[in-house]
Formats: structure tokens, C-alpha cells, sequence
């Protein structure tokens, strides 16, 4: 047994987290940057931290992740990093040339109080900013939030970017929320299909899942560029996806630029799928074009055809609370039931919506979020009341081979499998795949237990 | 395969250095200049290189944190301590699991820690406020639940700028458990310029809190410790299986696949045998001092080198009976190992390879290359210092900046009762006169190639330029170079984490290395690179269906 030590009884644990479901806000930043076009991430205090997210992330996407670090030696730590900042700055735009830096900051930086607003105004004065380029920043204070909390704020900080120009560009702004890069590009085809011109932001297509063809561009072709950044302004709307990862930047755009905000879930599942296609027709005035309408037929077609292995199976979740929320809701939806739900980030309203969404179930429903909401408390209540179904990232593998319970990988980060690059989960196509990995799971764990008598060819 | 005539055109080292200088501020460029290093034959000397220095703000480097050197690297591969980083919740989760380090936890009741990830996960108030506290109940909580031996602490950044005394609540737990020992690494991510200061705040709190803890004397003969081997993909397995064929006991491996009890014992071993010099030799002077235990530099990176090893330990015992049966062993695993080399050769011979890793697999890594007959044209260290390029004879001139002057050294003195000396002085005399070298590692640079660049903590642009200009067959890094590397059409293999491979050390692992180096750089996948029809564009007819 690799979690040999856990103990199926329960005691409260006040300091201690174990096996986390979260992790710390710069690496969120760090990955919304990235959907920037052109842009070096930047992690303002010593090249840890740096180093541990560009790994992390690189596992995940097996793609280079490039980013700079203020490498704070123990000067910095006393005396502030504004020079270490200064000096990044120079250097990054003078050597790797990226039309935007993005700066965000870490638990040290933040601990030792250092302004970036001051620094990087400063750094434009003292001409380390070449004109035409940009930096942008968010704090990230580790020791506040989670991951998704560090994605927020630097989308926050994209949304910082627009301007009001006076006349609306017709567009609508879609903050797609902490997804995959193929999500991403689903999103655009949607809305291309409806026929809705949308500013999405940030936009990981294309970067993070980049083709290999002998040539490394440091800056892919792809993400949302400053132009369209400063047009969001303009927008006729923003829909957000997500309450955590993406309402912030919508809320300041709605004060600061006058432009109107929705908060949706990200489009995971049918019904969430159906609220996204019905925003986006309803905000562009147009009607929702046959293709989709088709691709809705399809989902459903796939969910009746399989119901009877989706029925009452019990799973149990691990990831982020805009991710849970919606998946929480198709689950339900098909008549499975999610009874062990954590999620590491904090914030009240996440354990009310799963209420909420689970509350016909005829079962219990354990679910929890934030700091001691974790993988071990997970696997205790997985202990007491064994599920059908794991899904979550790939930390739960542990759990799946302990307890030989199979898993379905989806979230962050998966470092043990490929195919979040490439196909989405969001739309009615994301949907279809996310019911083909569950439903491959439970086959596969089928056609492994049945007796010879009751192993069959046709499922 | 792509076509590699252009090596032809390979540009001098003295134009590439220039060619990657220029592009950098002048501040920058000066410093740049003293860490890249073209290796000339100069008289009686080895040329001289800049090593151990600050990373340079917004160069994208491949260093990490003194946590991820002592959390990670030196701690992280004992399986029965409860390893509890105390400040805010990241660090803890990126060193989960990430590094590919084995362990055999399959006695029973064995305690196995590395699968879990314990953290204080700090939050605003704790900073605030002081963690103290929190760290004291998160100690608690981890000795209910789990009773283990041993609890590390790990501070991280923030912890140092509050000041948790994380000592003081450590010794203060040890006392109040009883039975559990308590100890602390003050290894916050600033310290030092690399991993390097965290092995060696790692190693220090080694010796001192776990070194010496058990006297009762291990069964065996032969008994050596292995220092600086981390059982990167089974390497450590491997290096056991060997010596136990051989018949020399290991008492502890500092730290692959190592248990509590093997650094308690460590001061009982006869030799120490150092496969990684720059995470751990201080801690074999300290052996020496403290209990008279004579080291020696190994090798366990290549058939030949693993051979070689395994003869100098052989002949420090000096006993017939050990060095016939290393002799007998070596020609048993030798030929089959040497024949494999001899099937891949011809496939890999004359390529080139260019490796920046770590702070002794630069080094021991090109000999495996060499087996296979191909060439080292440039290498270089992540976070090594001076005497690992040039040998430990420029220790005595080494100049300690501020950044090195922080990280404690541990004044060690003879124990009083168990100071041993393993060998007289003439004994030792005599090993020595026999060739049998004690504290001696000559560094990289007198193995290279004259004309090979050697560059002290690369960056990703220097290795985008170098692999351009140089076009190697093969690019070894890790994993933040892989893909970057990858995408320029050159194979690129981890040799922090040997990407899903290994053992690499060793007989069976010098196959496995064979075999994994002429799958990459003979690999069809480069080929596939650019579609028919952007190989040829033009339209020279009309389809015809048929
Ligand atoms: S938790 Fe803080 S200190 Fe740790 S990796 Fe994240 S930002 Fe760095
Ligand atoms: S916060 Fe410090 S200790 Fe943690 S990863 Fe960053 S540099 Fe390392």
C-alpha cells in the first residue's frame, strides 16, 4: 500500500494539511499569463518558487514554459527586491524581447512588502520598459487563496489593460476561467459558430499545445494580444466563466469600463453547456445555428444510450471549485452520485452550490473546501464509505491503486497522461469526451471483475 | 534523420561565446563571460572558471530553490521521516512526489512517508502572527497520527522574514514526545544562490541529529557507506546489487532509498565511498574527522568507471578475498554489458552531446557517452562549485562571497570515544603510494575535449543558441529545458529525473543507457518534422485520380 498510513477513522486536524487539493497562487498566474500573446511571465522573489512552476506546468503540458525570476539571494530578502526587479525588467526585454512581461508576486516578495505598482512605474522612468511594450502585474500572496486565486488575480490584471474609447466594438468579452488550452479553442469555436465575436481572455490555445516542427518560438503564435486586451473596454459584455477564477475581471471591467457582466459556470456538461449557448445568443441577438443545436442532440443521444452504467454510480472529487460546481451538475445530471467532494480553495459559496446541486440525492454528501480540505481527508472518507469512480488530477492515482477504485484523470495537474492538451471537456463536445473517460473507466473496471460466466462482448 | 552536414560549419567556440555575449546588457555579458569557459591546454594548469554566484535577475535559469536542494534532493528520498514544510502551501506540493527517487518500502511494517506531502499550509495570519504556534500543533497532530522515528521541519521563504524559531519549536517537541526525534532545516529558498546551500544545510542537520544516534555494530563485511547517490529511476538498486554480489556491505546511502536508521548507523562504515562530490563532500571530511573513516571518489556512472570503483574499494580493504571476487564479478557482468555497447556503436558513434545537469552528472555522464564512442562538445553545472570543474585542489583558494558565507559549516572535532581511524598512517601511506587516491576529485574540465565549452549555470537562451550553432545529437538537461530543446528537432533526455527511464548506474544500467541513447538520437520521430508538402512546395502537375 503507497498510503499505508492512513487511518479510516477521522480526527479534526487544526495545522496540519496532508496531501493538498490546491496549490499556490503564482502558478495560477503564471498559466493565465501565459495566454497573453507574446508574453514572459515573471515570478517576483527567488528562483524557487520559479522554477518549481515552470516544472509543474511543463509536466502537465509537456510543452516549455518560459519565465523569468528576481532570484532574491538573502540581500533582497532584507533590503526589498525593487532592484532585482529593475534589473529583470532590463533583461528580459533586452534578451528574450517579449512584447509583455507579466509580474506576479510570491510569498517572499509579498512578506517583504515590495510595491510593484512603484517598481514597475519606476522601471518605465528609468527606460528598462521599450516603448510599445508592456508590463502588467498581479499580488499573489501564497499564503491567501490557492492557485485559482493567483489565475483570478492576474486576469484581474488583464483587465486592467482595457480602455474606453467611446464606441462599443460589437465584441463580447468571454473570460473562459482556469481551462485547458483545447477548451479554449472550443470556446472560440462555439461562439464562432453562433456567430458572436468574442475577446477571450486569457487564451492558452496554440501555446500550450504548440506542434513540434524544428523551430522553438519562445512566444507561439496565439493568446489574447494588449490590442484586443484594450479593446475589452469597448465590449458589449463579458460573460465569466467560473465565480472564482474569473469573476473579478469581469466585476472591474463592469465598474471601471461600464461594460456588463454575467457570471456563469464554465460550460461543463449539458446544462451548463445550454446556459453558455444561451448567454452568448441572447447577448449577440442572434439565433443558435443548427450545428450546435446538433451537437447538443449528440450529447444527450450518448447519455441515454449509457445511462444504465451512469446510474447510481458513486464518485468522488478532487479539484477546483469552478471545475467541481459544474461537474458536480452534469453528474447529478446523468444520475450519478458525487458523494466525496474537496477542494482546497477556500470560499463559503463553493460548499453551498454543491449543496445546493446535490440536494435530491438520496445519499450523503460530504463535501469541504479549503486549507484542511485535503487528499488525505479524501481518502478517509473514500475509507468510510467506499465510490465507483475517482476524478480529479493525477495525485489521486494513489488512492485509485490503494484502494482499487479506477480514476478518471481531469484537472491540474495531470503529470501522468496526455490528452487534456488536445480535446476539450467544456461544450457538448467536451462533454461526449468526458462521458467517454468515465464511461471507458467503469467498462474497463467491469470487463476486468466479471466472472467468465458474465463477461460479454456487447455493452 | 534530419541532416547534420552543417556541422561542418561549426563556428569556433571563441566566435559562439561572442556570438551569445553580445546579445546581453554589458553588465551581464561581463559576468557571462567568466562562467563560460573554452577549454584550452594551458600550462600545468586548468583554466579557470566562475562557478557558485548569484543567478542574474530575468535570465531564465535552471536552478531551484536551497529548499528544493534540502527538502527535495537530500531529504526527500528517506522514506521513514515525516518531512513537514512549514509556510504556505506551494512549496510542499511541487516537491510531492516530483522527484523519481525509489524506495523499497515492502518490509513489513515499514514505514513509507514519501507518497504525502505535509505541509502548515501558512495562511495571512500566520504570517502575520508567527507560525509558531501551528507548526507545534501540525507536529502534534503528525505524531498522533503516525508515531514515525523521525519529524524534519523545512522552512520556506517566508518563515525565515517572520522569524518562527523553528529549532526552538522542534527541540522543544522532541523533548515533549519523548520518542520521536524532532529536528529543523532553516533552508529558506533565498539562501546561498542555489540547490547547493540546501544540501548542504541538509547534510549538516544529518550529521548532527541522525549521524551517530546507533553504535550497535551491523552485521557484515566490507562495510562502506555510499554518499551523494539518490536512486534517480532504481540507480541506487543497481549499486547495491553489485557491491552485495561483491560482498562489501552497505550501511547507508546518504540518501537514496535510505531509512532512518542508516544515517543513525552511517558512522559505523569502514570507507565512504562519494559518487556525487558537490552535494556531500563535506560531509565525508566530516566522517573522516569526526570518526576516522578515510573516503574515497567513485563512480558508478558507466561500466568501465563502475569497474574501476568497485577495484579502488577492493583495494582499500587490500584482503585477497574482496579483490578476487570484485575481479570475478567485474568479468562476469563486464562482457555482456561491453557486448550491447559493441551492437549500439555503430549507430552512435562520432555523435556529439552536450550536457548541463546537476552538480556531478556533467560529469559522470560523459562517460557513458564515451562508451558509445560519442563526444561531450559542451558541458556544464547547474549549481556546482569551483573544485567540481577543476579539481579540489583550488578549494584552499576559494573565494566565499556573501551568499556562501551564511550557509553554516560544522566545526567538527574526533569523538571523543568513537574517533576510530579505519588505517594507520603508513597504511595509509601505502594505499596512497599504491595509487589509491583519498579526498582527491580532479572536476570536469581535465576530462574534456580541448576546444569543449564548459558553461557554469546555463540558461535558456545561451542553450537555444548553443544547440543551434552546434547542432548536438543529444541535449541533456532537465526537465524545464526538455521541451524547448525538443522543439529545435533535438532529442533531449533528463538526467535530473532520466525522464521514465533507469537505473542508468552500474552494469544493468549502462545497458539501459545504451540502449535509451540510441533509441533518442537514431529515433525516426525527428524525421517527421515538416510535411511533404512544405518539402515540396511547388506544384509541379496536376493530380491525377487514379
Ligand atoms: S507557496 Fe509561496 S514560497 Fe512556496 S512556491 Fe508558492 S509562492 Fe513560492
Ligand atoms: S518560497 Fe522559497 S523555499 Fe519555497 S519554492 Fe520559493 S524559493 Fe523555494
Amino acid at each position: 500500500m503507497l498510503l499505508r498510513h492512513t487511518p479510516k477513522e477521522i480526527n479534526e486536524r487544526r495545522a496540519l494539511t496532508i496531501n493538498p487539493a490546491k496549490t499556490c497562487q503564482p502558478i495560477g498566474a503564471m498559466y493565465a499569463a501565459l495566454g497573453v500573446h507574446g508574453c514572459l511571465p515573471h515570478s517576483h522573489g527567488s528562483q524557487g518558487c520559479c522554477a518549481y512552476h515552470r516544472s509543474a506546468l511543463t509536466r502537465h503540458y509537456k510543452e516549455p514554459i518560459s519565465a523569468g525570476t528576481s532570484s532574491f539571494t538573502e540581500g533582497a530578502s532584507v533590503f526589498g527586491g525593487q532592484a532585482n526587479l529593475l534589473q529583470a525588467i532590463d533583461n528580459m526585454f533586452t534578451v528574450y524581447e517579449p512584447e509583455v512581461v507579466a509580474v506576479h508576486t510570491t510569498c517572499l516578495s509579498e512578506t517583504i512588502g515590495d510595491d510593484l505598482p512603484q517598481i514597475i512605474d519606476k522601471a518605465g522612468k528609468d527606460g528598462k520598459i521599450p516603448a510599445g511594450k508592456h508590463v502588467i502585474y498581479a499580488n499573489t500572496p501564497s499564503y491567501v487563496g490557492s492557485h485559482v486565486t493567483g489565475f483570478s488575480n492576474m486576469v484581474k490584471g488583464m483587465a486592467r489593460m482595457a480602455e474606453s474609447g467611446g464606441h462599443k466594438n460589437g465584441k463580447v468579452n468571454v473570460i473562459p476561467g482556469w481551462v485547458e488550452p483545447a477548451d479554449m479553442e472550443e470556446i472560440k469555436r462555439l461562439a464562432g459558430l453562433i456567430g458572436v465575436g468574442i475577446i477571450l481572455f486569457p487564451d492558452t490555445s496554440g501555446i500550450l499545445n504548440g506542434p513540434l516542427s524544428g523551430e522553438f518560438k519562445m512566444f507561439p503564435e496565439g493568446g489574447v494580444t494588449i490590442e484586443q486586451l484594450k479593446s475589452a473596454g469597448d465590449s458589449i459584455g463579458t460573460l465569466a466563466l467560473g465565480e472564482w477564477c474569473s469573476a473579478d475581471a469581469a466585476r472591474y471591467l463592469d465598474t471601471n469600463n461600464k461594460v456588463p457582466c454575467r457570471v456563469l459556470d464554465i460550460p461543463i456538461g449539458l446544462k451548463a453547456t445550454d446556459r453558455f449557448v444561451d448567454a452568448l445568443r441572447i447577448i449577440a441577438g442572434v439565433s443558435v445555428p443548427e450545428e450546435v443545436t446538433h451537437e447538443r442532440g449528440q450529447l444527450v443521444d450518448m447519455i441515454s444510450d449509457m445511462h444504465q452504467y451512469f446510474y447510481h454510480k458513486t464518485v468522488a472529487l478532487a479539484g477546483d471549485p469552478d471545475q467541481l460546481i459544474a461537474l458536480t451538475e452534469f453528474l447529478v445530471s446523468i444520475d450519478m452520485w458525487p458523494i466525496h467532494i474537496v477542494s482546497g480553495t477556500p470560499g463559503k459559496a463553493f460548499v453551498g452550490r454543491i449543496k445546493e446541486l446535490t440536494a435530491d440525492l438520496p445519499c450523503q454528501v460530504n463535501v469541504k473546501s479549503d486549507r484542511n480540505a485535503d487528499m488525505f481527508l479524501l481518502h478517509q472518507w473514500i475509507k468510510q464509505q467506499p465510490v465507483d469512480l475517482l476524478i480529479g488530477n493525477s495525485y489521486l492515482k494513489y488512492i485509485s491503486r490503494d484502494e482499487d477504485i479506477p480514476l478518471v484523470r481531469w484537472g491540474f495537474p495531470i503529470l501522468d497522461r496526455v490528452g487534456h492538451q488536445y480535446f476539450p471537456t467544456v461544450g457538448y463536445k467536451g462533454g461526449l469526451r468526458l462521458l467517454e473517460k468515465i464511461l471507458t473507466a467503469i467498462l474497463d473496471r467491469k470487463d476486468r471483475d466479471d466472472t467468465e460466466q458474465a463477461f460479454e462482448l456487447v455493452m | 534523420m534530419p541532416a547534420k552536414n552543417s556541422k561542418l560549419a561549426r563556428p569556433t567556440p571563441a566566435r559562439l561565446k561572442e556570438e551569445i555575449l553580445k546579445k546581453y546588457p554589458p553588465k551581464v555579458a561581463r559576468k557571462r563571460a567568466k562562467q563560460i569557459l573554452i577549454n584550452e591546454a594551458l600550462e600545468n594548469d586548468t583554466p579557470e572558471i566562475t562557478a557558485n554566484v548569484r543567478t542574474i535577475p530575468g535570465i531564465i535559469t535552471m536552478r531551484g530553490c536551497t529548499y528544493a536542494g534540502c527538502k527535495g534532493v537530500i531529504m526527500g528520498p528517506t522514506r521513514d521521516i515525516v518531512n513537514i514544510t512549514h509556510g504556505p502551501i506551494g512549496c510542499g506540493f511541487y516537491s510531492w512526489l516530483t522527484r523519481r527517487n525509489q524506495t523499497d518500502a515492502s518490509a513489513p511494517d515499514a514505514h513509507n512517508y514519501m507518497t504525502y506531502c505535509f505541509s502548515t499550509d501558512m495562511q495571512d495570519k500566520d504570517i502575520i502572527f508567527g507560525g509558531e504556534k501551528k507548526l507545534e500543533q501540525a507536529i502534534q497532530e503528525a505524531y498522533d497520527l503516525f508515531h514515525p522515528k523521525g519529524i524534519a521541519i523545512f522552512a520556506t521563504c517566508p518563515v525565515g522574514l517572520i522569524g518562527d524559531d523553528i529549532h526552538a519549536v522542534a527541540a522543544k517537541m522532541k523533548r515533549k514526545l519523548g520518542d520521536c526525534n524532532v529536528f529543523a532545516f532553516s533552508c529558506e529558498g533565498y539562501k546561498g544562490v542555489s540547490q547547493s546551500a540546501g544540501h548542504h544545510i541538509a547534510n549538516n542537520q544529518v550529521f548532527r541529529h541522525l549521524v551517530g544516534q546507533n553504535d550497535e555494530p551491523k552485521p557484515g563485511e566490507y562495510k562502506i557507506s555510499l554518499l551523494g547517490e539518490y536512486n534517480i529511476g532504481g540507480d541506487g538498486f543497481e549499486i547495491d546489487r553489485i557491491l552485495k554480489k561483491c560482498g562489501i556491505t552497505n550501511i547507508a546511502t546518504f540518501s537514496g532509498n535510505s531509512s532512518y536508521d542508516q544515517f543513525a548507523s552511517a558512522h559505523t562504515a569502514d570507507l565512504n565511498a562519494v559518487m556525487c562530490h558537490r552535494s556531500i563532500n563535506y560531509v565525508a571530511d566530516m566522517l573522516e574527522i569526526k570518526f576516522g573513516i578515510p573516503w574515497v571518489k567513485v563512480n558508478f556512472i558507466g561500466a568501465e568507471a563502475t569497474s574501476k570503483s568497485l577495484r579502488k574499494i577492493a583495494q582499500y580493504f587490500g584482503e585477497r578475498k574482496l579483490i578476487d571476487r570484485v575481479e570475478e564479478v567485474i568479468a562476469e557482468e563486464l562482457p555482456p554489458v561491453k557486448a550491447v555497447a559493441e551492437e549500439v556503436r555503430p549507430r552512435t558513434e562520432g555523435k556529439t552531446a552536450m550536457l548541463f545537469v546537476g552538480g556531478s552528472r556533467a560529469h559522470h555522464y560523459q562517460e557513458l557517452f564515451k562508451e558509445l564512442g560519442m563526444q561531450t562538445i559542451s558541458a556544464g553545472y547547474e549549481f556546482a562549485h569551483r573544485d567540481d570543474y577543476e579539481g579540489r585542489h583550488v578549494l584552499p583558494n576559494l573565494q566565499v562571497d556573501a551568499d556562501s558565507r551564511n550557509i553554516e559549516e560544522i566545526e567538527v572535532h574526533p569523538d571523543e570515544s568513537r574517533h576510530n581511524p579505519r588505517k594507520s598512517e603508513a597504511e595509509m601511506t601505502e594505499l596512497t603510494e599504491a595509487g589509491l587516491k583519498f579526498k582527491e576529485y580532479d572536476g570536469m574540465i581535465p576530462d574534456m575535449n580541448p576546444g569543449a565549452m564548459v558553461i557554469d549555470d546555463l540558461n535558456q537562451y545561451e542553450a537555444e543558441k548553443m544547440v543551434e550553432m552546434l547542432k548536438p545529437d543529444i541535449f541533456c538537461a532537465g526537465i524545464k529545458e526538455k521541451f524547448s530543446i525538443q522543439k529545435l528537432g533535438i532529442p533531449m533526455k533528463q538526467l535530473h529525473s532520466y525522464d521514465s527511464g533507469g537505473p542508468y548506474a552500474g552494469f544493468r544500467g549502462a545497458v539501459n543507457f545504451y540502449h535509451e541513447i540510441d533509441r533518442l538520437v537514431n529515433s525516426r520521430v525527428w524525421g517527421y518534422m515538416k510535411a511533404p508538402w512544405q518539402e515540396n512546395p511547388e506544384l509541379s502537375a496536376t493530380y491525377v485520380w487514379e
